[in-house]
C-alpha cells in the first residue's frame, strides 16, 4: 500500500468536507434552500443501509445482515438507547451465522 | 436515536445529546476495531492505517480502499469507489456549514469532523443551537473513538478472527437506521428515503461501488424542483 495514495485519499476526502464550510461560511441560507439542505442526508443514509444490508461487492447478497437490521429497526421502534440497537444487531448475525 | 416530541429542558437536551455521542462513538470504536485489523491485514503497516483514520476519517470511503487493495486491486482502483464514497461529504458539508460558523481556521478544522454521524445527529435536533452541539459532540467522540479503535484493531493484528463471525458488518445499516429515523419526521423525508434506496438498488450491479449511494441525491430533485419555483417567496415550505 502506498503512502501516495493515502494521502493523496487524504487530501481530496477533506477538500470535499471542507467546501461547504468554507464556502458558505456565515452566509445567510434561503429557507427553502435550508429545507432542502436538512432533507439531503436522507436519501445518502437510506442508501446506504440499503446497500450494507441486501449487498457485497457489487451484487445482490441476502444474509444474516437482513433480519440484523430487522431487529435493530423492532428497537429503534421501541425507542432503546442506540449502543443497544446496534449491538442488537451485531449479536443477532453472529448468532445466526452461528447456527 | 429515542429523542422525545415533548419539551424538555435545555440541559436535559443536551445530556441526552452528549449520550447519544459517547454511544455513538462507542459503536463507531468497536468498527473500527475491524478496519485496523482489515487494513493491517490487507498489507497496510500500523503507521498507514492510523494516517487513514485520522486523515480520511470517512469509514465507508476507508473500507472501500482497503477492500480494493486486499482483493488485488492497484492504488489508482482502490482510490476510484473510496473517492466517491467521500463525496457525500461535500452534500454533508453544506448541510451542516450554516451550523459551524466562525474564523476561518476554525471552519478549516471542524470540516474534518463533516462525517455520516455528526450530520446526521446534528439534523435530527430541533434548534440550531442544540443541532451544532450535537455536531460538534458527535464529531469529537467519533473522531476519537475512531481513531482509538483503529490503533487497537492494527496492533492486533488478525488475533480477532473474522469480523463477520461477530456480526460487526451487521452493525453499520443498524447504527445508519438508528441516525436516519428521527429525520423521518422531516416533511416528505419518507418519500425521499424510499426513493433513494430504490436508486441505489438498482444500480448496485450495474456501477461501481460507491456510485449507488451517492446517485440516491438525485432522490431530492422533486423536493429542489418546487425550492426553485418557490424561491424569493417568504416562508416557501419544500414538499418532496
Amino acid at each position: 500500500m502506498t503512502w501516495g495514495a493515502i494521502l493523496g485519499l487524504a487530501l481530496v476526502s477533506y477538500l470535499f468536507k471542507a467546501v461547504g464550510p468554507v464556502l458558505i461560511g456565515a452566509r445567510p441560507i434561503p429557507d427553502g434552500t435550508r429545507a432542502l439542505l436538512d432533507l439531503a442526508a436522507v436519501p445518502l443514509l437510506a442508501a446506504l443501509i440499503l446497500v450494507q444490508t441486501v449487498s457485497t461487492d457489487g451484487s445482490y447478497s441476502v444474509d444474516a445482515r437482513l433480519p440484523a437490521l430487522g431487529v435493530a429497526a423492532l428497537l429503534i421502534w421501541r425507542r432503546a438507547p442506540f449502543l443497544v440497537v446496534i449491538l442488537a444487531a451485531a449479536a443477532t448475525a453472529a448468532t445466526l451465522r452461528l447456527v | 436515536m429515542p429523542r422525545t416530541l415533548d419539551p424538555t429542558p435545555a440541559s436535559d437536551t443536551r445530556r441526552a445529546i452528549a449520550r447519544d455521542a459517547a454511544g455513538v462513538g462507542v459503536a463507531v470504536g468497536l468498527y473500527a476495531v475491524s478496519f485496523g485489523v482489515l487494513a493491517v491485514a490487507a498489507g497496510a503497516s500500523t503507521a498507514q492505517a492510523m494516517a487513514m483514520s485520522l486523515l480520511v476519517f470517512t469509514g465507508a470511503s476507508q473500507f472501500a480502499f482497503i477492500g480494493v487493495i486486499s482483493g488485488g486491486g492497484g492504488a489508482a482502483a482502490a482510490l476510484a469507489p473510496a473517492l466517491v464514497l467521500a463525496a457525500r461529504n461535500a452534500v454533508y458539508g453544506l448541510s451542516v456549514a450554516p451550523l459551524l460558523r466562525g474564523s476561518l481556521g476554525g471552519r478549516l478544522l471542524r470540516a474534518q469532523l463533516v462525517i455520516d454521524e455528526s450530520t446526521a445527529m446534528a439534523r435530527a435536533q430541533d434548534t440550531p443551537e442544540d443541532a451544532r452541539f450535537a455536531f460538534l459532540a458527535t464529531g469529537v467522540s467519533v473522531f476519537v473513538c475512531w481513531n482509538a479503535g483503529t490503533l487497537i484493531g492494527a496492533l492486533a493484528g488478525s488475533g480477532l478472527g473474522d469480523p463477520r463471525d461477530l456480526g460487526l458488518d451487521a452493525m453499520f445499516p443498524a447504527a445508519f437506521l438508528a441516525l436516519l429515523s428521527p429525520q423521518l419526521r422531516r416533511p416528505g423525508a419518507p418519500r425521499v428515503a424510499v426513493t433513494g434506496a430504490a436508486i441505489a438498488c438498482v444500480l448496485i450491479t450495474l456501477t461501481p461501488a460507491g456510485i449507488p449511494i451517492v446517485a440516491a441525491v438525485l432522490a431530492l430533485l422533486p423536493a429542489a424542483r418546487v425550492t426553485w419555483r418557490d424561491r424569493g417567496r417568504p416562508a416557501a415550505a419544500v414538499r418532496a
